[in-house]
């Protein structure tokens, strides 16, 4: 900040559309739950850790899925877990997001033969935004397909789109 | 570190003098390491009697292994290692049970889990994976898959099922 305070005079106005601002400040701090499941893991962990330090994009992860903005699926997802990441998504507050990291969750892995124990993929679970290919990704992976994510929260809008709704409402309206 | 040979005949003509012919089967040398074949209904008092017996001394047991051998053969295999930690000695004993057929009761064997601690585990794996019961269990659940689970994967002719609460369990797309 040092350098762009520089730019401001004191008190300075910034000028900007709600949906950019709240976009902005959305996707600068992208909270993912804390969910290493495999070897996966590992690399989620390398990637927090000092080497490549997410912090440095807002990303930090939270013990808890209320807490959270992002679930990062590190690793194979067993029926066994299933049951339990769906119940963890859905405690999450919207909006919210998923990537799913690795080729287990992308779509079983290694084990989409003969791994009668796994589901092969994530996204027959929960839905997901972005998949990171690899077995397993590397940090600069997982970094990458976190910028594509931040790249699709820039794009959208929570604000209602009251313009069409009067419109839906004004067709509703008129007789058939 | 070379382990000393199991002295295997001697153990065979000890166990055979106490026990007889009908109980202790024979012996299987191509197994590594050397194996006595018992009559399932007589594992019991045979592990206990190797575990007892001050010139056997089977302390540890290392491994509980089972086995299909497929419809066609019509068997069931359950493999104990042991280890005798002061004499350094090992041996496998090997029980073959009859495979039961679609629509049978699973097959039964006594449980070794009052005598080794460790079988408790095992055992319990086995009864997931090969569907074997394991009488006189303290706690016979599922170890691995989930305890609704239907069937037994490492049965040859395993068929899984179709959905597990709601999950579309194959690889290939779920055909609606
Ligand atoms: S994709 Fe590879 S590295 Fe990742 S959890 Fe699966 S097996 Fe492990």
């Amino acid at each position: 900040m040092g350098l762009l305070d520089q730019q401001f005079n004191q008190g300075g106005i910034l000028i900007s559309r709600v949906d950019e601002l709240v976009n902005w400040a959305r996707l600068s701090s992208l909270w993912p739950m804390g969910f290493g499941i495999a070897c996966c893991a590992i690399e989620m962990m390398g990637a927090y850790a000092s080497q490549y330090d997410l912090d440095r994009i807002g990303v930090f992860p939270r013990p808890s899925p209320r807490q959270s903005d992002v679930m990062i699926v590190a690793g194979t997802v067993t029926f066994k877990m299933a049951d339990r990441l769906r119940r963890l998504y859905e405690q999450m507050p919207e909006p919210r997001y998923v990537i799913s990291m690795g080729s287990c969750s992308n779509c079983g892995g290694p084990y989409w033969q003969w791994g009668y124990h796994v589901v092969k993929g994530v996204d027959r679970i929960v839905p997901v935004d972005v998949y990171v290919p690899g077995c397993p990704p590397r940090p600069e992976s997982l970094i990458g397909g976190i910028l594509k994510l931040q790249e699709k929260i820039r794009r959208e809008s929570l604000m209602t789109p009251v313009a069409l709704e009067r419109l839906i409402a004004k067709k509703k309206g008129q007789p058939a | 570190m070379s382990t000393t040979s199991a002295p295997i005949d001697q153990l065979h003509a000890r166990l055979l003098e106490r026990f007889g012919p009908e109980v202790i089967l024979g012996t299987d040398l191509s197994c590594s390491p050397a194996a006595l074949l018992v009559a399932p209904a007589a594992i019991e008092g045979v592990c206990r009697q190797l575990y007892e017996d001050e010139q056997s001394y089977f302390d540890l047991l290392s491994c509980i292994t089972g086995l299909d051998g497929g419809p066609e053969a019509g068997t069931l295999e359950v493999i104990y290692s042991l280890y005798s930690i002061p004499y350094h000695t090992h041996l496998s004993l090997k029980v073959v049970l009859p495979r039961n057929g679609e629509g049978e009761p699973l097959p039964e064997l006594a449980s070794v889990s009052s005598i080794w601690q460790t079988a408790n585990w095992h055992e319990r794996e086995v009864f997931d994976l090969l569907g074997i019961r394991f009488s006189g269990h303290p706690d016979l659940r599922r170890i691995l898959l989930p305890a609704d689970w239907q069937g037994h994967p490492l049965r040859k002719d395993y068929k899984e099922q179709e959905y597990y609460h709601g999950i579309w369990v194959r690889y290939e797309n779920e055909r609606l």
